[in-house]
């Protein structure tokens, strides 16, 4: 009853506050190498209005490119040396806006944010002077110049393949067994019960290695979406976070009796967690802070940040080290719980 | 304690917190016998078998299996016993000669055994025709058969039967009574559980478990006797009136 009145509100609460597109907050770098009047009210303004946050000041492109590898930026405004005087003597001036296109919607609206704020503060300096002044705006989109959706999507379906094949399947199969009866031939059996554990989810790992393979054959030469890193490193991490996946599955398996419970709550454990959470729909940064917190307990979050930084940004181990820990950590964590509730059923 | 017992139970005790489901109950079975093992529902047989099997640890008292100590050597009892439940067991989805192959191989059996094995199996049920077919199109008696055929396969000292023979009909439970006798025969001990009082007959002795103890445990002939019942339906009643625990 609880659920069916209570559904709802929590799900126009969710949809309506939590899971927004619009970007709220946004954190930029600047490069100023102007320094003078003109840009430093720009800035203010840009930092005034509610969907940016100054983050950092830059001095050079390289400070620029390391914040978008550690992804603490979405925008980069850079003001050449000379903007005032350009503005002032010949009546135009260039700005560059460098926004991280590894999510297509997010830049998008970011720079056309951005845009906005500098047309109309080009509009208001205008007003009094008899020529009109313009600043020439250039957009740079980071990663994915073509603003391809296929970039955006591509982590996400892999996420979301891997943990529905690899949870779902994998809970579903040990638990018919049970249903079954043969489950129970097969613990009086000289089999350790690791074993059989071990031998159902063989078949998912492997499945989901062809997976994997199909995608990113599928992305790189149907989608033309570019592996910029290291295949080998996309590879592990994929397989890390299948294991993560079939851990979670036989924690499942262990603690539902029948095939049905299984589905229902790989679906609802999982499916919408994994869509609506990992930042793969809707970005994390403007959820509120509860879900924010929540979001954390999602390996797909995770896994969708790894496959974002080596397949889009190409960047190394180093900048998705924590990441691979947290999925590792999980996956250890997921296993003994389900060894142990495995183990409790036997006794 | 003499070779011929292949089972022994001695104050054998289970409980699950507060609840006593097994409740020091002692018992020995020996070998090719067929040792009936009768209760209400809830009266806790399967509890008992299960710890038997080596899937549920005793909470106290003894017991051996083939020799075994279910504390200590629970692993090893699981390769010298069968196992058939209430539930169907096989793969529907596989051959009746795939299920063969799966479960000889799951208990180590080298393929030469299991060839020759399958095809005795084979003969023996008529199911020559039918090796290739899905188990789940077969007929649930012969499914039944071939479930028991299976838990004998790799030639166990003891097969455990938890009620076998539910929702069969009487001509193939007579069939599967027949090859009980003939698995007693070669010397494998039968332990079964059942609701079916004219199976209880059939037993060489049977014992009733009530509330968690065994309340009786002789031959037939003599429980019948003893309770001044007229058959095996009678005396369970009697005892099984005397439960307090509510069945499940």
């Amino acid at each position: 009853m609880f659920i069916l009145l209570g559904m709802p509100v929590v799900q126009i609460v969710i949809f309506g506050f939590a899971l927004t597109n619009e970007v709220k907050n946004a954190h930029i770098a600047i490069l100023d190498a102007s320094k003078d009047a003109a840009t430093a009210s720009l800035i203010t303004e840009l930092n005034a209005s509610r969907y940016f946050d100054v983050e950092r000041y830059c001095t050079d492109y390289k400070q620029i490119d390391d914040e978008f590898k550690k992804g603490t930026i979405k925008l980069a405004v850079i003001f050449p040396a000379h903007f005032d005087e350009d503005l002032q003597h010949f009546n135009t001036a260039q700005v560059q806006l460098i926004a991280d296109a590894s999510d297509p919607n997010v830049a998008n609206t970011l720079t056309s944010y951005a845009s906005a704020i500098i047309i109309d503060f080009q509009n208001r300096i205008t007003e009094n002077k008899k020529l009109p002044y313009t600043i020439n705006t250039q957009l740079r989109m980071l990663y994915n110049p073509q603003l391809k959706g296929a970039f955006n999507f591509v982590p996400g379906v892999m996420a979301m393949v891997l943990l529905l094949v690899c949870t779902m399947m994998t809970a579903i199969t040990i638990v018919k067994e049970k249903e079954m009866g043969t489950m129970e031939i097969m613990l009086v059996s000289p089999m350790r019960p690791q074993i059989v554990v071990l031998a159902k989810a063989v078949p998912y790992l492997l499945l989901s290695i062809i997976n994997i393979i199909t995608i990113l054959l599928l992305s790189v030469y149907v989608l033309d979406v570019p592996i910029n890193g290291s295949v080998v490193l996309l590879m592990l991490e994929s397989i890390l976070f299948t294991l993560v996946s079939l851990s979670l599955g036989l924690l499942i398996s262990a603690g539902v009796a029948s095939q049905q419970a299984a589905m229902f709550i790989s679906l609802i454990a999982l499916f919408l967690p994994t869509i609506m959470l990992s930042g793969f729909m809707f970005p994390i940064e403007n959820m509120p802070l509860p879900l924010r917190v929540v979001s954390h307990i999602v390996p797909a979050r995770w896994y969708y940040t790894i496959v974002k930084s080596v397949m889009i940004k190409g960047l190394g181990i180093q900048a998705i080290l924590k990441e691979t820990l947290i999925l590792a950590g999980m996956m250890l964590f997921f296993l003994t719980m389900a060894v142990k509730r495995f183990k409790i059923r036997l006794a | 304690m003499s070779n011929n017992k292949v089972i022994t139970a001695n104050e054998l005790t289970k409980t699950f917190g507060d609840f006593v489901a097994v409740d020091h109950i002692s018992f020995e079975v020996e070998k090719g016998e067929i040792f009936g093992f009768l209760g209400a529902n809830g009266a806790g047989k399967t509890t008992a078998m299960r710890m038997l099997c080596g899937l549920s640890m005793p909470t106290s008292g003894k017991a051996t299996v083939a020799g075994l100590d279910v504390y200590t050597e629970n692993e090893k009892i699981k390769r010298s016993i069968g196992y058939m439940s209430q539930k169907f067991s096989l793969y529907d989805d596989l051959t009746v000669k795939e299920n063969m192959q799966f479960y000889g191989g799951i208990y180590g059996k080298k393929d030469a055994f299991i060839k020759s094995k399958t095809a005795s199996i084979l003969q023996e049920l008529h199911l020559e025709k039918e090796a290739n077919v899905l188990v789940k199109s077969l007929p649930l008696g012969w499914k039944q058969k071939l479930a028991f055929s299976v838990a004998v396969f790799h030639e166990p000292e003891i097969v455990f039967l938890d009620e076998p023979t539910g929702g069969v009909d009487p001509v193939t439970r007579r069939e599967f009574w027949n090859m009980i006798y003939q698995a007693s025969a070669n010397g494998i001990t039968v332990f079964v559980t059942t609701h079916y009082m004219d199976e209880a007959e059939y037993c060489n002795r049977v014992s009733i478990m009530v509330d968690g103890r065994i309340e009786a445990l002789d031959a037939p002939a003599q429980l019948k006797q003893q309770y001044h019942a007229a058959s095996m339906d009678d005396v369970f009643l009697k005892l099984a009136r005397k439960a307090v625990r509510a069945a499940d």
